[in-house]
This record gives structure tokens, C-alpha cells and sequence, in this order.
């Protein structure tokens, strides 16, 4: 299962790309594959304050619905609309095309609380 | 938990195994829109070996059956099929069934995989002073189906079963891929297909050779997933949905299978004909969603109030899917028959929103004649 090194991960199978004060926030390509084929993604509100751990939005595969966890503290700066016509690429391309928001960091982010390096999120999946 | 003979086959083709009705049945194997888009497009192969066949035989046995169930199994055509229901005495639900007549005295019951037990008990106590017996074959059945476009073609080079003059909802003995077995055309998918009952331990053999034979055409196994999008789509009810011991035939629309003009009394006569006879107080019917969503079982429907007002929960979701066929999210839900008209705009509790849906005829998709 791909799991990309250089990204930070949630125990809720999320990832986060740190770029200077923002990250972008997909799910990983295991929690995809346990999705199945994702039919909705229900993305949060430009502008939305976001805690770490709570619903910021919904990926719905043909039988399961699943919350979107936010990974950390911040606020939704873009989202990914492209997912809205096509939420098939969180299947094709979890951690390119299938990213979901960009998120302005409220402090810095590194592993530990909460986040995990590759090889810690390989580890937890058995991967 | 039970398995099929099939699990191990399941296993090698890379499936993802889940329980189901107390069996570890396929969900899927490459995905279930694709498995679904191949049984509309081409065919695909399934391992229905959960389900229950319960064989009734005897010189009373099609008396017994008409008593046990609302239909008239005694008017069956040898070889010939039809859908069924066995309801408690209040005209409730316990399972819907094919009943297929075999011989004279033989019929063969399928019931679904988790409530198998139940008919077969039920079926037992009231063949109780019949001149009839039930086996429960349902541990020494394998069920194979294929079903779409190209499921004649496919299963008719494997078996001695003249498919071209085998009518829909009929049943025949043969041979599949060298071993006995019964080849029904029946299906849950909406499309043409045939189902093969054969002995357990041949199940994978038939299976397999049902793959070998299609898979340069596209053929694939497919799993419980797209079978539950494809019956959706296809209008078809599912017990534990649509039906349950709380709905009667003529809730769900099909109060058409109720035979009350056979010879005889039968369980469930006298509250169902009252359910015929009252107004009805829900109407099981489709609905797309018109706005964001997908409405799935067990979200609340509402009307939609004047001047975009809310109004009052009516309804409940009873099965719900974004429909691979069509691009939409579908559903089935009981309302009232007055919200039961094909246009009606209604509302569809999804998360914190109230998301409009249309009511439309079933079913969402017929295929080409």
C-alpha cells in the first residue's frame, strides 16, 4: 500500500503536506482502498476554523459513510472542487489530484502530537 | 460464522470478505462499480450459495405450500417459478421467497440466507397434518448465477439446459460444466441471467468454469455490493429493508401476490385481507435526490412546508445508493400514499441538511428489450 514519505499522518489515515504555514490534507491510499469506490465528498467551508479531530467534512464510498478528521488546528483556506464532479480521484490519486483542503496552520506542525512520520504510519497499517 | 464452498476461491481472487447473515460472503472483488457496470454491460458470476433451498415433496405438498405461503404454488406449470412471500398470522412479513415446482410433489423453496432457518421451522409447523416433508438442502446446495447481457451466451456452451426456449421464472435439470444441477432464469439484478443450484462441493467448479468461459468477454465475479446496487436499481425489495415483519405485501406494492381466490384458508388470510381492505398508511416508493447527497437506509424523509417551510417527518429511507447506471443517488422509501405520486418534492434528512429528493416510478432502471 503507498504510503509517501515526507508527509505527516493522522491515526484516522489522513495525510498532511507541510508547506511553510499551510498544509494540504488528503486520506491515504489505505483508507481509500478500505472506502472503496468513493461516490461523495462533502468538503468543509472556505474560511472554516478548524480543531484538531473534528468532522470537517464526509467521504461516502458506495457502502460506507466516513467522517473527514481535521488533522490539526487552522483554517480552510481552498478546497479541492475538483472532487465534487470527479470524488473518484480519491481512489485514483489519494496524494495528488485527490487532495481535499488546504489548511493555514494555527501553529506549526510536525510529527508527534497526533501526527505520525511514514515509517510510524507503515507501521500502524502493517504496510 | 458459516462459509460457502466458494471461500477459498473468493480468497485467491482477492475479495474482501465481510460477514452476511451470519456468512463470510464477497462484498467485492476489483470494485463494486465496476463488478456492477460488467453485469449491465456484459455478465457477471456470483456465489449465492448462502441462500436456503428448501426442498417440500409429498402428495400434499403443493396443499401444504398454498396454506403456508399467500400464493398458489398448486398453480404452478411443472418447471415453471414464481415470487413469494411466507407472512405471520398479522399479515407480516417473515421472508420473501421463489418457489419453483419441480414435479408434481416436489417443489424447491428459496428463502433468503438469514432467515432460512425460520421458514424452514415455520414451514415445518404448518405442514404439521400434510401429506408432505421438508428437507433443508441449504448445506448441500451450491448457488452460482450469472447474470447480464451475455449470460446466455456464455453458460450455453457449459450446459445441456436448452437456454433459448427456458422462459423467465422457469426451471430446468441438466448439466453444468459436467455436473448435475437445476439452471432457473431468475435473477436480483434487473437483467437477464440464470441461476444454477448444484451439489456443495461442485459449487467452485462451476464457478470457475463460468469465469474461464467469459473472461475474454469481460467477465467478472461479482460481489454482494454491486448485487445490493444492482437489485436497488432494478426496484427490487430487500427483506430487512423494504420488507420486514412490521410491512405487509400491499405496503410494499406487492399485494399482487396475494392469492385470495385459491381453494383453502392460508396464514395470514384474514389480516391481510383487511390490509387490502383498509387505507393504506404507507406507499413504498423511489426517490432521486435533487440536491447534494446521498440518502441512505434509516434517514428520516419530511414534507416539504409552504413558502420553503419544514415540515413534519412522514417517511424513512428504507435502502439508498448513488446509482453506478444512472449518476444520481437513488433510494426507496415508505411515505404516505398522498406524497406516493411520481413529481412529488419531498426532503431528505442527509447529516444537518434537508436535501430535496422527487418521488419517481419504480424502477429506476429497466434494461433494453
Amino acid at each position: 500500500m503507498d504510503v509517501r514519505d515526507g508527509l505527516l499522518y493522522t491515526d484516522e489515515h489522513e495525510w498532511l503536506r507541510v508547506e511553510g504555514d499551510t498544509a494540504t490534507v488528503g486520506i491515504t491510499a489505505y483508507a481509500a482502498d478500505q472506502l472503496g469506490d468513493v461516490v461523495f465528498v462533502e468538503l468543509p467551508a472556505l474560511g472554516r476554523s478548524l480543531r484538531r479531530a473534528e468532522a470537517f467534512g464526509v467521504v461516502e464510498s458506495v457502502k460506507a459513510v466516513s467522517d473527514l478528521f481535521a488533522p490539526v488546528d487552522g483554517e480552510v483556506v481552498e478546497v479541492n472542487q475538483a472532487l465534487v464532479g470527479k470524488p473518484e480521484l480519491l481512489n485514483s490519486d489519494p496524494y495528488g489530484e485527490g487532495w481535499i483542503a488546504r489548511v493555514r496552520l494555527a501553529e506549526p506542525a510536525s510529527d508527534g502530537e497526533g501526527l505520525k512520520d511514514a515509517d510510524a504510519y507503515r507501521r500502524m497499517i502493517g504496510a | 460464522m458459516r462459509a460457502t464452498a466458494l471461500l477459498e476461491r473468493h480468497r485467491a481472487l482477492g475479495a474482501r470478505l465481510v460477514e452476511f447473515a451470519g456468512w463470510e460472503m464477497p462484498v467485492q472483488y476489483a470494485g463494486i462499480l465496476e463488478e456492477h457496470r460488467a453485469v449491465r454491460q456484459r455478465a457477471g458470476v456470483f456465489d449465492l450459495s448462502h441462500m436456503g433451498e428448501l426442498h417440500v415433496e409429498g402428495g400434499e405438498s403443493g396443499a401444504a405450500l398454498a396454506y403456508a405461503l399467500v400464493t398458489d404454488p398448486p398453480a404452478l406449470a411443472i418447471g415453471r417459478a414464481h415470487y413469494s412471500m411466507i407472512c405471520a398470522s398479522d399479515g407480516g412479513v417473515i421472508d420473501d421467497l421463489i418457489v419453483y415446482r419441480l414435479a408434481p410433489d416436489h417443489f424447491m423453496v428459496v428463502a433468503n440466507a438469514g432467515n432460512a432457518p425460520v421458514v424452514a421451522d415455520e414451514l415445518r409447523a404448518r405442514m404439521a397434518g400434510f401429506d408432505a416433508t421438508l428437507d433443508d438442502a441449504s448445506m448441500r446446495t451450491s448457488l452460482v448465477a450469472i447474470q447480464g447481457p451475455l449470460a446466455t451466451s456464455v453458460l450455453a456452451p457449459l450446459t445441456d439446459v436448452d437456454l433459448p426456449s427456458l422462459r423467465y421464472y422457469a426451471i430446468a435439470e441438466g448439466h453444468v460444466a459436467g455436473h448435475a444441477a437445476l439452471v432457473a432464469r431468475t435473477g436480483y439484478t434487473g437483467e437477464d441471467g440464470f441461476e444454477c443450484f448444484v451439489a456443495w462441493d461442485e459449487g467452485t467448479d462451476v464457478f470457475d468454469a463460468l469465469l474461464a468461459a467469459g473472461t475474454s468477454q469481460g467477465v467478472v465475479p461479482v460481489g454482494l455490493g454491486a448485487r445490493d446496487t444492482l437489485r436497488l436499481e432494478a426496484g427490487m425489495p430487500l427483506y430487512g429493508n423494504e420488507l420486514t415483519r412490521d410491512t405487509t405485501p400491499f405496503d410494499a406494492g406487492l399485494g399482487r401476490i396475494v392469492k385470495f381466490g385459491k381453494p383453502g384458508d392460508f396464514v395470514g388470510r384474514a389480516a391481510l385481507q383487511a390490509a387490502q381492505e383498509r387505507r393504506r398508511t404507507k406507499a413504498l416508493v423511489g426517490l432521486v435526490v435533487r440536491g447534494r447527497g446521498i440518502a441512505r437506509h434509516g434517514y428520516a424523509v419530511f414534507e416539504r412546508g409552504a413558502n420553503g417551510a419544514h415540515a413534519g417527518m412522514v417517511g424513512m429511507v428504507t435502502s439508498g445508493t448513488q446509482s453506478p447506471t444512472l449518476g444520481e443517488a437513488i433510494a426507496m422509501a415508505y411515505v404516505p400514499p398522498a406524497d406516493a405520486d411520481a413529481g412529488t418534492m419531498l426532503e431528505v434528512a442527509i447529516r444537518e441538511a434537508r436535501v430535496p429528493v422527487e418521488v419517481v416510478a419504480l424502477p429506476f432502471y429497466r434494461r433494453p428489450a
